[in-house]
């Protein structure tokens, strides 16, 4: 078949926008490793100092260890939290449940200015504000959206007949949901803890209204990084952590081919 | 009598999230409604107030002109890679659809980085062109409007991609194929025929993009340079700077009826439910 114009404005087109989205994202590897103490390409060669920096600096590893852990505990409960909640809205399929699960995606429409806001005032009341505490309950808020979404797409595919043979042959709902649904629903549970990790681990605009010195994490050091002086360890942070999304997406294609 | 005792068990799975979501989410954000008309006194004061600010008007044009141009950038950009990830299979096609969604990993925070260090003053970008002797003074490409708009659509641009991927994925090739035996030329067949079964995946896409840049925080505030200031960074400037409470909240009170404003016009086009509670 022969190539018309309009194959390769498409063709073209789209790898000039996947260009655009990719390219921009890799110019802070050669920035991390430059040799100047500011932003900039290496002058007279490569240096690792901006990692040896990164690694050797309480507050950035602390910051990190901090983000790690808090998005753990707040992906553990997210999971748990909406998949008992897909699956029972799943169960039930009624008006009410459907209401259930748009209040349940709120926290996708609402800006996260306004809701950090709303946050923050309460959060002063329950004496929440700066604890690791009120971060973790801020954070599983604004993850439970993704949990939900990702378990009740999977159900989607579950035959209903499946849990009533269960029911008739006397299991109980508690066992038929931990017998029957549960592991029908686990790809989506995957999905939806890693999802639930990263809203946590990625969260900016809530951790800036809720915390001040106590709680770092590390978007909040990358965002007073920006602020303050334009320092090259945001580059090597940056680096380190786009190595690892490669790295986590790679494992992740490798695995389902 | 067993049918009630189990809706009350599959309740039992349902209550927890749905309790804390109102009582720690829910609430808290008519709380900022509650704050909008009674601080600094009960009444409508914050509004009036809002109403009459310049300021304020000229934010809100730029935070509607800002989502819109997002949106149509998104828009062609997304539509381009969609087309072609569903229309022409080869070996790269897994690759493209990969590189699509990987910049969706990578936080905004760390984007909206990458962008200052291209497009600031001395960034990458006028670096080149002075090297090459293009320009001789560095030319003003962020904490400006176009900055913003770069780094938006970059920023927002999966998601346009991916509810367009979806429809296009549903689309039968039949319809094309029998326009172009009809003798549709390749053009006209994609105009008259393909285009618009496309159209609710568009929509979608269209309705993300739009709702998710009128409310940005990061992006706009990082590239903005305090001079592009949409609404969400005006609110943050009345509260950390002004302490005005009463005015912050107003505005957030003005940006959800906004929002919400704009979902409930576009369900008339789009299947919200489709494009909200049930997208992959």
């Amino acid at each position: 078949m022969q190539v018309s114009a309009f194959r390769i404005f498409f063709q073209t087109g789209a790898w000039l926008v996947i260009a655009f989205l990719v390219l921009p994202i890799l110019v802070v590897l050669p920035i991390s490793f430059t040799d100047t103490s500011y932003i900039g390409l290496p002058k007279e060669g490569l240096s690792l100092q901006h990692y040896a920096n990164y690694f050797s600096d309480p507050d950035w590893l602390g910051a990190t260890w901090t983000s790690v852990w808090v998005g753990l505990v707040v992906a553990t409960c997210a999971s748990a939290l909406g998949t008992a909640f897909a699956i029972g809205c799943w169960f039930l399929s009624d008006r009410a449940a459907m209401v259930a699960r748009w209040v349940l995606i709120t926290p996708i429409l609402v800006p996260p200015v306004v809701q950090s806001l709303g946050f923050y005032r309460f959060w002063v009341k329950l004496g929440l504000i700066d604890t690791h505490v009120g971060v973790i309950l801020a954070h599983t808020l604004l993850a439970l959206p993704y949990v939900s979404i990702s378990v009740f797409a999977a159900l989607t595919n579950l035959d209903r007949n499946l849990p009533r043979a269960a029911r008739s042959l006397g299991a109980s709902v508690m066992q038929t949901v931990w017998a029957v649904v549960v592991p029908a629903a686990r790809p989506g549970i995957a999905t939806g803890f890693i999802f639930a990790f990263i809203v946590s681990f990625d969260e900016i605009v809530g951790v800036l209204f809720i915390t001040v010195r106590n709680v770092q994490t590390l978007p909040k050091m990358i965002w007073e990084g920006i602020q303050d002086n334009i320092d090259p360890t945001i580059a090597a942070v940056a680096t380190l952590l786009i190595a690892l999304t490669l790295l986590a997406t790679a494992i992740g294609v490798l695995r389902r081919s | 009598m067993p049918r009630i005792n189990e809706k009350v068990s599959y309740w039992m799975l349902v209550l927890p999230a749905l309790t804390i979501m109102v009582c720690f989410y829910i609430l808290p954000v008519l709380g900022i409604w509650e704050i909008a008309f009674t601080e600094p006194e009960t009444g409508l004061g914050n509004f009036v107030k809002m109403a009459e600010s310049n300021a304020v008007k000229t934010s809100f044009v730029i935070t509607f002109r800002v989502a819109a141009i997002t949106t149509v950038g998104c828009l062609i950009l997304g539509y381009i890679v969609a087309y072609a990830i569903s229309n022409f299979a080869s070996r790269l096609t897994p690759l493209m659809v990969a590189l699509v969604i990987l910049p969706f990993w990578v936080s905004v925070l760390i984007r909206s980085f990458s962008w200052i260090v291209l497009l600031g003053r001395s960034g990458l970008v006028n670096d080149a062109l002075i090297h090459a002797g293009m320009i001789e003074r560095p030319l003003r490409l962020m904490h400006n409007e176009l900055g913003v708009l770069i780094a938006m659509i970059h920023v927002m641009l999966p998601f346009a991609v991916l509810p367009m991927l979806t429809n296009m994925r549903g689309i039968s090739g039949i319809y094309v194929q029998a326009a172009r035996s009809l003798g549709a030329s390749e053009w006209t067949s994609f105009r008259q025929v393909y285009f618009p079964q496309t159209l609710p995946g568009v929509l979608s896409g269209a309705l993300l993009v739009f709702v998710l840049s009128l409310g940005f925080f990061v992006t706009p505030a990082l590239l903005g340079g305090g001079r592009v200031l949409m609404i969400s960074e005006y609110i943050t400037y009345q509260i950390q700077e002004f302490l005005n409470w009463g005015l912050g909240s107003a505005l957030s009170v003005a940006l959800l009826v906004a929002t919400a404003l704009v979902l409930l016009i576009s369900a008339r086009f789009v299947n919200l439910r489709a494009t909200l509670l049930e997208r992959k």
